[in-house]
């Protein structure tokens, strides 16, 4: 069996709380016995609400924050121990959910593109071929090189971002809402991009998004994150289908529906007001619908 | 065939120097801040070759043509000695910059570079730089450097170092808070996935986002510090006779008030006419950034 590029293993990852004077009061657990694999080439999908820790579980691939506990491999290699380093890096990469705020205002987009280029060593003579290939590649023309943020739109920017998460040529691409800044049409030529590039560069992708609608088309497999915790797992059509957790099939009612038929299609569940549904809630409402998970 | 909508495009992006320059060029207070600059400057160095009477910068005493007003020969009138005022007037200016200049050099990349380490870094690197500068801002400026130049002999170097010891901590203030703001940016996060080093986040990613409030602070200040150092000088705490300084002239000429008004009154116009010239500029320059900012 291939090993697969990217493997989680409990991972737990939990905070902790403290009192205004400093002493421990408790923890919070952001993010609760995660396990997912991702093989060689596929996309796969975290779905979940704000607060669910997908964005914590993408901090911990990128080594940006020390797991609790369990393990990250990547190419079979546990990333614990090279968690930042060069190597690391190297291997994975992150777009940014928000790209007006993951380019830096005052630097150019070439600036901004060179920089993983320096930091892997790539000699200078070499960069400016190799900004010129990455802008290509997303499909910007050579003279956006110079130009600086707030002279590119939403998906120019996005696009920017993803040319320099690919400069440094990674395996694995952390997708944290990449496209929930942008507008919809423009949306969708973002996804096709990245379509397109993974085919081309044989990449594999961690997409995170609470757009189910948008996870449906991308990933061949979700997971679907609460309160830190995966309560479904699965091929995306399966899950999307018939879902088992009462939770995946809150967060399907929520997508917005144009056909008859995929109006058919929607499950019937009560719709609770307000932020993140709280246990309590998710029990009455197990026993109001008689779910089975 | 992608190429060809951007061509069309070309004309209509004009380069941000380009766009600031123009915008700089058309505010009152930065053009004429920016010409009593440069006529400041300019005056102190070609000070030898503008100036009637370079000879009467130091101990020449000519008593005949002493408290003389001002006239086609002594265009600032005479001192209580007979020197010329205007040439001491010029190269007082000279010495004005040249404090402003050395104190500046050494106060904002300090206070620059400690202020990022405490920003960025936070913790008891935070705690030890920030304390400190707390400690010095409590203390009244002018208090502080007369201190300091009490206990060092009064000269020009110990009013240099009085003020510089004084001065770096509005800027490390400054960046500071500036830093504490830019750090949390995703492209800070973004930067540091990328494998940037330390040393590239601080002062390439960071460093940039403080270049226009370190300009515009750096400018106004270029004004307050001369107008300390004459201060000082006024106080016989900083230059001494003979050699000329604005304050040390304004000082001298004071006892000679109102009858000889042109002893202390037109050296005290110069040090109007350069810190005037500087906090324009810092305007000018503050207005140019304030458009960018908010684009």
């Amino acid at each position: 069996m291939i090993r697969p590029v990217l493997e989680v293993i409990d991972l737990c990852k939990s905070f902790p709380v403290r009192s205004p004077f400093g002493r421990l009061t408790g923890e919070v657990k952001a993010v609760n016995n995660v396990s997912f694999s991702i093989g060689r080439g596929k996309v796969y999908g975290l779905a979940g609400e704000s607060g669910s820790g997908k964005s914590t579980i993408a901090r911990m691939i990128m080594g940006l924050t020390p797991p609790t506990s369990g393990d990250i491999l990547l190419d079979g290699e546990d990333i614990g121990s090279t968690g930042g380093s060069p190597a690391h890096r190297r291997k994975v990469q992150m777009v940014f959910q928000n790209p007006g705020s993951s380019l830096n205002p005052r630097r150019s987009v070439s600036q901004s593109i060179t920089v993983p280029l320096h930091a892997n060593g790539l000699p200078r003579a070499d960069r400016a071929r190799r900004v010129t290939e990455l802008l290509d590649m997303v499909q910007l023309p050579a003279s956006y090189a110079e130009r600086y943020p707030h002279e590119l739109s939403g998906g120019q920017k996005q696009r920017v971002a993803i040319a320099r998460a690919l400069a440094v040529a990674p395996k694995l691409l952390v997708l944290d809402e990449p496209t929930s800044a942008l507008d919809v049409s423009v949306q969708a030529k973002v996804i096709d991009l990245l379509v397109d590039l993974g085919r081309q560069l044989d990449l594999t992708f961690l997409f995170i998004s609470h757009d189910l609608s948008l996870m449906r088309n991308f990933a061949e497999k979700v997971g679907v994150l609460y309160l830190g915790s995966l309560v479904e797992t699965g091929r995306t059509s399966v899950v999307f289908e018939n879902p088992r957790h009462d939770y995946t099939r809150l967060l399907l009612a929520s997508v917005p529906v144009v056909s008859a038929e995929e109006e058919a299609m929607r499950p019937r569940i009560p719709l609770i007001d307000g932020e993140i549904p709280t246990a309590e809630q998710l029990l009455a409402l197990r026993k109001a619908g008689g779910g089975e998970a | 065939m992608a190429h060809l909508s951007e061509l069309a495009a070309e004309p209509q992006r004009l380069s941000n120097a380009y766009q600031n320059w123009y915008r700089f060029s058309r505010n009152p207070s930065a053009v004429i801040g920016t010409a009593i600059v440069i006529i400041c400057i300019l005056t102190a160095i070609f000070a030898p070759l503008i100036t009637p009477y370079p000879e009467h910068v130091g101990a020449v005493v000519n008593f005949r043509e002493r408290h003389l007003p001002p006239s086609a020969d002594y265009w600032f009138g005479t001192d209580n000695v007979g020197r010329d005022i205007f040439t001491r007037v010029v190269f007082g200016m000279r010495i004005s910059l040249l404090l402003a200049l050395v104190v500046l050099a050494t106060a904002v990349p300090v206070g620059t570079v400690l202020g990022l380490l405490a920003g960025y870094y936070g913790g008891w690197v935070e705690i030890v730089i920030m304390r400190f500068t707390d400690i010095a801002l409590a203390i009244p400026g002018l208090v502080m450097v007369m201190a300091v130049a009490a206990v060092l002999s009064p000269d020009l170097l110990t009013s240099m170092i009085a003020i510089a010891a004084l001065w770096w901590t509005w800027h490390a203030r400054l960046i500071y808070s500036i830093t504490r703001q830019t750090r949390v940016q995703d492209y800070i996060e973004a930067a540091e996935t990328l494998g940037a080093s330390k040393f590239h986040i601080l002062f390439r990613e960071i460093l940039p986002n403080c270049v226009s409030a370190l300009a515009v602070k750096t400018s106004l200040d270029a004004g307050f510090v001369i107008l300390i150092g004459s201060t000082l000088s006024f106080l016989g705490l900083g230059i001494q006779p003979p050699t000329p300084d604005l304050g040390t002239m304004v000082a001298s000429g004071a006892a000679f008030l109102p009858s000889y008004w042109w002893e202390s009154v037109l050296p005290g116009c110069a040090i109007l006419f350069v810190s005037l010239g500087f906090n324009l500029l810092g305007d000018g320059l503050r207005d140019m950034f304030d458009v960018e900012d908010v684009r």
